[in-house]
């Protein structure tokens, strides 16, 4: 038995001590974050700050909170996270459903090819940015949904689940005489979760986390999401259109690190809960056959 | 299940003598298959399809007042002085620069860390291993360029660090050109090894246990086993990765770049995306940069196309 030998054990020992350590530097970097925000002005000015706060305080957390943009910019993107996925969801999951029927569905490599050829090529920036003002959605929550609501890596993954599902299941729907729409509403969506919660995850991280699309498409500080408001404060330290007075206090170390605190809670939150599935999820949509 | 085989499955030509076929409703009603694609059908049409016009700005002197069928057009002209532009041909070696690097650490890193993992034995340990190491991903570069901006600091906490580490001055990591690329590419492979190991996990968890039981038999130590059972038994996944890796070979991260640059580090991490960005919507060059674009994308396509061919190819994979 190799793992009784010496070489082995010493082995073990080192690559446990190497792997915790790099672990643990995946998470260093939000607890420095976090002790920071936690922190008075001072030393964390100073530079003095590690792992654990010093002068502990909540001021950072009351001045951000005291901001009226960084609630509005909250809560759209509260509504474009929960209004964007809940449409994405229902025409992914539709589309992947009937796209998943390869021999009853006519044209279906045609439909296929027509959702493929949009992730090999696209028009790029400018022209999208075109077709939105021409919209008219420059300024509106439509403006941050419309143009990502379909998601073909996500049809795909989703196909893919639906075509595993034993034909049995199926059949003893159809014998129970139900059509089309009921088929996929009581028994592929029922049995399919694991998936379901998977692309949901993604699509929930990626409206929550996207920030460009707020850039170009807001032209108002009132109507940006919560990323693209930090990212003009944190990155860009654009304050052109913030009174004098916030941009002071918003431009505190300790207050910026709150501010991206805030901004991560949301998904520290919904992560431990929806491990299991999107390790589940992205194995079945990249090992398959 | 239970019946014999002729009663179960009785063949279509002597069943459509004597009875009525029976047909699936599921057959029949096609329609609403199709009613359940057209969603995603039209709004691709309008949010990808519709763009994809836009590219003919990239052949015009595009002015918004004038609109795509009455402006000026110019033919090559863009594409001509693109190529003869000195600082366009530094932004694709730039761009070529991380993109590469960045696509084999990103193979290798989460290969190698896949294999130390798997020699983790202890459950519990294995999954908090994964459950810290997966997270990153799972941050935006917003928050990330924030909190390293923060960090690299002169007054930092990584400087403080060194200097109480090596007793060195202070390292100017955003501005230094050379430092820069080091915390791009560190910071990239930092937020995603532990998510791209998932698939080489899964795929360790596959291999047949009675290989190792045969090579423990023949005397084999867990050096000899994972050279060569378990590296061969994960080749064809990497051959899929890495080459499907290869159709991004021009996307050197928009976001990570754009969050991070600042005009102090322009001529070593300028990358095509963040110049595009620049020319078009900050500087109005419309057409010039839908030129760049295009051309970007046109590459991208023709390296897809044959990775995909490649990975079809060597690992046998298929997308649907």
């Amino acid at each position: 038995m190799y793992h009784k030998t010496t070489g082995y054990r010493i082995f073990s020992a080192c690559n446990h001590l190497f792997l915790i350590t790099l672990s643990i530097l995946c998470i260093l970097p939000l607890v420095h974050l976090m002790a920071v925000s936690f922190s008075g002005p001072a030393p964390a000015n100073a530079g003095l700050i590690t792992f654990w706060p010093k002068d502990f305080t909540i001021e950072a957390y009351q001045k951000t909170f005291d901001n009226p943009n960084f609630l509005n910019s909250t809560w759209i993107s509260v509504q474009r996270t929960v209004l964007g996925t809940a449409l994405s969801m229902t025409v992914t999951t539709c589309a992947a459903y009937a796209l998943s029927k390869e021999k009853v569905l006519g044209g279906r490599n045609v439909y296929m090819w027509y959702f493929i050829f949009t992730m090999l090529f696209s028009g790029g920036i400018i022209p999208g940015y075109m077709l939105i003002t021409k919209l008219g959605l420059i300024n509106t929550l439509w403006a941050l949904i419309l143009p990502g609501l379909v998601g073909v890596y996500n049809i795909i993954l989703m196909l893919n689940f639906f075509r595993n599902i034993p034909r049995e299941l199926e059949e003893a729907a159809v014998i129970d005489g139900t059509n089309h729409f009921q088929t996929f509403l009581r028994v592929y969506l029922p049995i399919s979760m694991p998936s379901i919660a998977t692309i949901t995850l993604f699509i929930i991280v990626g409206h929550w986390n996207a920030y460009f699309d707020g850039l170009i498409y807001m032209r108002e500080v009132e109507k940006l999401p919560l990323a693209t408001l930090l990212q003009t404060i944190v990155v860009q330290t654009d304050f052109s259109n913030m009174d004098p007075e916030t941009v002071k206090k918003l431009s505190q170390r300790t207050v910026k690190s709150a501010q991206i605190f805030i901004s991560l809670i949301p998904i520290l939150a919904i992560y431990p809960f929806l491990q299991k599935y999107f390790v589940h999820g992205i194995v079945l949509g990249a090992v398959k056959e | 299940m239970n019946q014999t085989v002729p009663t179960a499955q009785p063949s279509k030509s002597t069943n459509t003598k004597h009875m009525k076929p029976f047909v699936s409703p599921l057959r029949k009603h096609t329609w609403m298959l199709h009613l359940m694609v057209l969603p995603a059908v039209v709004f691709t049409f309008i949010f990808a399809y519709i763009p994809m016009s836009g590219i003919l700005m990239a052949f015009q002197h595009y002015k918004p007042k004038h609109g795509l069928f009455g402006s000026e057009w110019v033919g090559l002209e863009h594409f001509r002085y693109m190529l003869q532009n000195d600082y366009f041909l530094q932004i694709v070696g730039n761009t070529l620069f991380f993109a590469v690097i960045k696509m084999v650490l990103n193979l290798v890193v989460p290969f190698v860390f896949a294999l130390l993992l798997n020699e983790v034995r202890k459950s519990i340990i294995k999954r908090s291993i994964q459950t810290l190491v997966y997270l990153p991903h799972f941050l935006s570069w917003v928050v990330l360029a924030g909190i390293l901006m923060d960090m690299l600091s002169q007054t930092g906490i990584v400087n403080q660090f060194l200097t109480w580490l090596l007793g060195i001055k202070p390292i100017f990591f955003f501005g230094e050109g050379n430092w820069f690329r080091g915390v791009v590419i560190v910071s990239d492979v930092w937020k995603e090894f532990g998510f791209s190991t998932i698939v080489f996990l899964a795929a360790l968890a596959g291999v047949n246990p009675s290989l190792y039981e045969a090579a423990e038999v023949d005397g084999a130590n867990r050096w000899r086993q994972t050279l060569h059972i378990t590296i061969p038994a994960l080749m064809p996944i990497l051959i899929v990765v890495g080459t499907l890796a290869l159709g991004g070979v021009l996307n050197a991260n928009f976001d990570q770049i754009f969050n991070m640059y600042n005009s102090l580090v322009y001529d070593k991490a300028d990358i095509i995306d963040t110049f595009v960005y620049r020319e078009g919507l900050l500087s109005g060059q419309f057409s010039f940069a839908t030129a760049v674009g295009l051309l970007k994308s046109f590459i991208s396509l023709i390296l897809i196309v044959i990775s995909y061919l490649l990975a079809y190819r060597f690992a046998n994979y298929r997308i649907f």
